[in-house]
């Protein structure tokens, strides 16, 4: 069975609204989005990875990441916690950063709010709610700042195909 | 000049059903205006922030000045919550695998 995600957006209020349920309860979900070594299994969609994660948990704290992509492209990642409700809630600020961890504050900027619901003892439900505030945003997606994979890597898989 | 995102263009009622419009058909200042009950005055002022956002251009049509819609510009954005749909998409899987272990 698969579980239940929406992805919605509405753009000229410059929001996306994400839900989806989980099979595990509610404590766990909160863990796997505030622990580090937790959050390095599951937030690089693959064939992307995390790397040198450093995490605050307090309010003006910092989550401060490597993505690194298939091909070696590095992007620095900085999420500062601007609200924080144990097990229900978390804000935060976000954009890009150098690798020392200094925020660009001129670039892209974006705002997240994540709900946690439990639905029962074993099922959970979360709500994000992210605000994006420029077009700089976009053009960083469709100019392929964060492609999952490339004609290259998918000629590997190709060649591998081939020879089993 | 201002700096004028694709945001600002689409979030305006008038100016989402000037798209919408010229999504069908280039169209005159007139025919245009034809469609809504606000003065031509009110029209060209969205026209004009439309044009500063990139998302319509204007091209002269023999005698005719004719509004087009730049199709890329709205194309961008869906390609952009297309990516951004499949990489939660990515994630919420890879998380379901994690939460099954934990």
């Amino acid at each position: 069975m698969t579980n239940k995600f929406e992805f919605e957006a509405n753009i000229a209020a410059k929001t996306i609204t994400i839900t989806r349920e989980f099979n595990a309860p509610v404590e766990k979900v909160w863990r796997a989005f505030t622990e580090p070594e937790l959050l390095a299994k599951w937030i690089a969609p693959k064939p992307w990875s995390v790397e040198n994660h450093t995490l605050d948990l307090t309010v003006g704290g910092v989550s401060k990441y490597a993505m690194v992509g298939p091909e070696g492209q590095v992007h620095w990642m900085y999420d500062q916690f601007t609200a924080i409700e144990p097990g229900r809630s978390i804000a935060t600020f976000g954009v890009f950063c150098d690798e020392e961890g200094n925020p660009n504050l001129d670039g892209s900027k974006s705002y997240t709010e994540t709900k946690f619901f439990p639905i029962d003892d074993n099922r959970s439900r979360i709500e994000a709610t992210h605000v994006f505030d420029s077009e700089e945003t976009i053009k960083w997606f469709v100019e392929g700042g964060f492609k999952e994979g490339s004609a290259a890597t998918f000629d590997q898989l190709d060649e591998a195909l081939a020879a089993i | 000049m201002i700096r004028r995102d694709v945001f600002q263009a689409i979030a305006d009622p008038t100016r989402r059903a000037i798209i919408t419009l010229l999504a069908l058909q280039a169209m005159t200042p007139q025919a245009l205006a034809g469609h809504f009950d606000s003065t031509r005055q009110a029209i060209s002022k969205h026209i004009k922030i439309l044009t500063e956002c990139e998302v319509v251009t204007q091209k002269q049509n023999g005698r005719e000045n004719y509004y087009y819609l730049n199709p890329d510009r709205m194309k961008d954005i869906d390609i952009w919550l297309e990516r951004l749909r499949q990489i939660w998409e990515t994630r919420f899987h890879q998380l379901d695998n994690l939460l099954n272990d934990l």
